[in-house]
């Protein structure tokens, strides 16, 4: 088991703002009994249970799967149920709403931004013929899903763009999660729709926003590695840029992958 | 109030929602479809879903098999049409999501690979790592994404259906963003909602399990079919509910008591560690009242030992389990035994269906868990149900959108008239209210105490009653509420109090039922009636909401060919 | 977001850090420019161009260019390594190990460059 800490009660300090009596947002101080198996959404669910009903968040799976429950703790994004409050030595423990996003309330933010960005690099299977049903499934190599698999296990969560300072000074920007998504499926070897994604990919606020500040990939708690995505996909765009005008049609998918 | 027309709402995007809603959209391009879900799409429950998704794939495999397992592990209480349709549509949705993208694991020539899962009598369960059901959702929610015909209401909490003339025609929705009321008719509803585990205190479900379309559908009149069901899996981690999957069974992990032993080997000499689930978590009971288990903080408890399979395939095949065994309770399974026990996992009843997921409610259409049609029966076998969200969304999509097709323009201004009530009716009842001293927190624990008790695993008349009663006294202290927050936006407590509301409503159906059925069957143990009644039974029990409370009747169990027969395993 | 957004997470520092050691690469190049300048200009400026370089401020200042040529140079082959995948068959090597390499290739060029000039 980890290091316990062993204390009774935790003290924490969370973002409180209800639009119909706040004119912005502030603190409130909360002191809770604990236990070294709580997590820090077990505290929010407590202050929400007993101690303050109008506390409002978001979370569902209590997993680490579903993406809800994102927050910033002590000013680092986190999924709420899968952060312990026993590695916080450090009293109060704060809790904000994710940055870079519009607040809604307490600590709901506002997502629809990033809805928007996924839908626009068409994640999705695009091919340029189907293949009947009948015909059975694309046959698919252990390598060949190995390429493209970690950028699938992206749970929409945020954080990435919560750590993304080119996000939170240029909203266009397209973003770690969906450039990682949208990269994704470019890899797949069941994919044909490179060129389609390519317009959002690449443009103007897309890929080439990216100053390679890495920050995605280090709270990334699924391993997606967003951070080498976009910067794969800039070699990829720039390789295949480079062949349209050597060798017009260049662009397969190991091109795609940007070196090796 | 405002008021949006569409040709067809669902309500709910899990794997059964977004499937019905492309299937729709397949089926007739030109419907306007709204996907109405008090979550984003990829939130749902699903979402949690680890260990794979069962089709005939493998020559080995047969359409028979698959059909003769799946009716085995119902305990004979399947309707066995449509388990044949089932299987028989299974292999092509699997295709389907495939082409769709989901990134199944592939064996070395490329297809899809399959793994062995309990009650299934060889290796036919399909999936992606062990976190088939993310990968299925996100799949499926992407795919969702291309079509322009498909609207989302995102983070809309459906409180009650509409329907004139005996046909549904629409829900009334809050907007619980915009914090407001929104009348939203259609030719036809499809009810997508999921579970209700949370009912109970230790589940695998999350916090959206509510039971609500059960709920809304029961109020609506429209009978449940099969709820004294409650599936256990055996196999959870002790205080938080977290599910190890049966993949890590499937992959070839023991079940050990604290003498050390294989019990399982007593229970079921053949499958062993592979038995039906219902077999499993009883069989742990009794370890447990035998005394040959280990005693925890979150009570007892038995080990799953994994650390045999080696670091390679528990990384390659099982990286979830590893990953939320580290974190959730600090053991490495690669060297650590992992603490499991008995957990709520799945509602084999539902909202009653036909094979098309037709309710007897006009233009009211279930899919999914908050379906019952059903292939599950007394137990659902693992991996059944991601492809019945699959099998069943599908034909339901398709045949909404073959009825809003015939079906004629909703009156919207009488249905107006029905959501302004409803307005009222919730505003009243909870958003305006003025103090009681009930707090939800103490109703729900109450509730999920006395399921634990009376409808747990085993059960008996005498606890059922007890149940039975103490969720009647709820009903009434839920009157006396405290009051809540007010504020519109974003307002988490109103959407729980209406949650418990429907759980309460959904809870009081298992109990009845389970205190009604008198024999052992599948998930439903009575330590009263320990055998299973053939003489009387296989019947399903419909109930149905009335004002003098539930009526119960009998629907005969639909039997093709496999005959009732001892189940052992 | 504030300005002073670097200042929250060390990480952010250490990018704003590598941003900023450009300044300096690029001011060493500007002088190196500057010489070949010199060069051309004849014996006598270049000569009253190295002397000045002798002063104890550009000494420091080519120290501090140094240092922070090395850890833009370092921190390029770290960051490289993550964009780039090298196979080896099936397997995907570890990128400390793709770093490893080029930086090691780095090292045994620059010294065969050096050894090259101060030979020559
Ligand atoms: C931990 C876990 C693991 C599992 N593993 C497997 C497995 O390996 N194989 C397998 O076959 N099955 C598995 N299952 C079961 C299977 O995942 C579920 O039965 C299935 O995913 C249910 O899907 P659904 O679409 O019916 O509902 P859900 O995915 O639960 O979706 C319900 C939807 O309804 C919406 N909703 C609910 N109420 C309302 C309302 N009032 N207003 C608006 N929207 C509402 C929600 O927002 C959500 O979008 C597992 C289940 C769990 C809990
Ligand atoms: S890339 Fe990682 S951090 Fe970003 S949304 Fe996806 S899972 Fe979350
Ligand atoms: S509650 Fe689902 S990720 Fe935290």
């Amino acid at each position: 088991m980890k290091a316990s800490t062993s204390r009774s009660t935790i003290k924490l300090e969370v973002t409180r703002y209800r639009p119909s009596v706040d004119s912005e947002p502030h603190d409130q101080s909360y002191e809770i009994p604990c236990t070294d198996d709580m997590v820090v959404l077990d505290a929010l669910n407590y202050i929400k249970d007993r101690v303050d009903g109008t506390l409002s968040f978001r979370w569902s799976c209590h997993m680490g799967v579903c993406g809800s429950c994102g927050v910033m703790v002590n000013g680092q994004p986190k999924l709420s149920c899968a952060i312990f409050l026993r590695d916080y030595k450090r009293e109060p423990i704060h809790i904000e709403p994710l940055t870079n996003f519009p607040i809604i309330r307490d600590l709901v933010t506002d997502i629809t931004d990033f809805m928007t960005k996924l839908k626009a690099v068409k994640p999705w299977i695009i091919r340029k013929k189907e293949k009947p049903l009948s015909e059975g499934e694309y046959r698919q190599s252990a390598e060949e899903l190995e390429r493209y698999h970690q950028f699938s296990g992206c749970i929409n969560c945020m954080l990435c763009y919560s750590a993304c300072p080119v996000y939170g000074l240029h909203p266009g920007f397209l973003g770690p999660a969906a450039a990682a998504l949208a990269y994704r499926y470019n890899l797949d070897s069941r994919d044909q729709g490179n060129d389609e994604r390519q317009p959002a990919i690449a443009s103007q606020e897309g890929i080439w926003e990216c100053t390679f500040v890495g920050e995605c990939t280090v709270v990334c708690p699924k391993d997606v590695d967003p951070a080498a995505a976009l910067q794969r996909s800039k070699v990829a765009t720039a390789q295949s840029l480079l062949g349209s005008f050597i060798l017009p049609r260049a662009s397969g998918k190991s091109a795609t992958e940007g070196s090796s | 109030m405002d008021q949006i027309q569409h040709d067809i709402i669902l309500v709910g995007g899990g794997a059964a929602g977004l499937r019905a809603a492309i299937a729709a959209l397949e089926e007739t391009p030109r419907l306007s479809v709204a996907l109405v879900s008090k979550v984003y799409p990829m939130r749902s429950h699903t979402v949690s879903a680890e260990g794979g998704s069962a089709a005939v794939v493998r020559d080995y495999d047969s359409l028979e098999l698959h059909a003769r397992d799946t009716v085995k592990g119902s305990d004979f209480l399947a309707d066995q049409d449509a388990v044949e349709a089932f299987v028989a549509e299974a292999p092509g949705e699997i295709v389907q999501i495939e082409h769709w993208g989901c990134p199944w694991s592939r064996d070395p020539d490329g297809r899809v690979s399959v793994r062995a899962f309990g009650g299934m009598s060889v290796k036919r369960t399909v999936y992606a790592s062990d976190k088939t059901g993310f990968h299925m959702l996100h799949a499926l929610f992407q795919t969702s994404l291309k079509y322009d015909q498909l609207t989302r209401d995102d983070e809309f909490f459906v409180t009650s259906l509409l329907g004139e003339d005996g046909a549904c025609r629409g829900v009334v929705a809050w907007d619980i963003r915009g914090g407001r009321f929104i009348c939203l008719v259609a030719r036809t509803v499809i009810l997508c909602t999921g579970g209700a585990g949370r009912i109970f205190p230790f589940t695998t479900n999350g916090a959206i399990k509510t039971g609500d379309g059960m709920a809304l559908a029961y109020r609506a009149g429209v009978p449940l079919k099969d709820m004294e069901f409650v599936q256990y899996h055996p196999t959870g981690l002790p205080g938080t509910g977290i599910l190890i999957t049966e993949a890590s069974r499937g992959e070839g992990g023991y079940l050990l008591n604290a003498k050390g032993d294989r019990f399982m080997s007593e229970y079921a000499p053949n499958k062993k560690e592979l038995a039906a689930r219902d077999v499993i978590s009883r069989a742990i009971v009794d370890e447990m009242q035998a005394g040959r288990t280990f005693d925890g903080p979150y009570g007892n408890y038995v080990h799953l030992d994994l650390r045999h399979l080696g670091e390679a395939a528990i990384n390659k095949k099982l990286p979830f389990v590893r990953e939320l065994t580290r974190n959730y309770v600090g053991l490495d399974p690669v060297v650590d035994p992992i603490p499991v026990r008995p957990v709520v996992h799945y509602m084999m009843g539902g909202v009653h269906t036909d094979m098309s997921g037709s309710t007897p409610l006009s233009g009211l259409y279930a899919a999914g868990e908050v379906a019952c049609v059903t292939i599950n029966g007394a137990n659902r076998l693992g991996s059944n149900s991601l492809t019945e969200c699959l099998v069943f969304g599908a034909r339901a999509g398709a045949a909404a959108a073959r009825y809003a097709a015939e079906a004629s323009q909703p009156r919207t201004e009488s249905l107006l008239q029905l959501a302004a009530q409803e307005e009222r009716r919730v505003r009243e009842k909870f958003l305006e209210r003025k103090g009681g001293k009930e707090r939800i927190v103490d109703l729900r624990e109450e509730m999920h105490r006395v399921m634990e008790s009376g409808a747990g695993i085993y059960r008996n008349e005498t606890d059922l009653k007890e149940t039975c009663r103490v969720l009647r006294d709820l009903r009434e202290k839920f009157d006396h509420l405290a009051s809540i927050d007010k504020e519109q936006v974003f307002n988490t407590e109103l959407t729980a109090v209406l949650e418990l509301d429907f759980m309460i409503d959904v809870a009081e159906t298992v109990a009845q039922s389970a205190l009604r059925r008198h024999e052992s069957r599948g998930s439903h143990a009575r330590t009263d009636y320990k055998e299973r009644d053939d003489s009387r039974h296989p019947n399903h029990f419909l109930v149905t909401h009335t004002p003098e409370g539930p009526r119960f009747d009998d629907l005969p169990v639909c039997i093709t060919r496999f005959q009732p027969e001892k189940r052992s395993y | 977001m504030r300005a002073t957004w670097w200042l929250r997470n060390p990480r952010y520092f250490l990018f704003m850090v590598r941003e900023f050691s450009s300044v300096f690469v690029a001011a060493f190049l500007v002088l190196f420019l500057l010489q070949i300048r010199g060069l051309r200009a004849g014996a006598e400026v270049y000569q009253e161009y190295l002397e000045r370089l002798h002063e104890p401020g550009w000494i420091a200042f080519h120290a501090v260019a140094f240092l922070f040529a090395m850890y833009h140079s370092l921190t390029w082959f770290d960051l490289t390594s993550k964009i780039q995948v090298v196979r080896l068959g099936r397997t995907v090597v570890n990128r400390r190990i793709v770093a490893g390499l080029n930086i090691l290739a780095w090292l045994v060029v620059s010294g065969g460059i050096f050894l090259y000039w101060t030979r020559g």
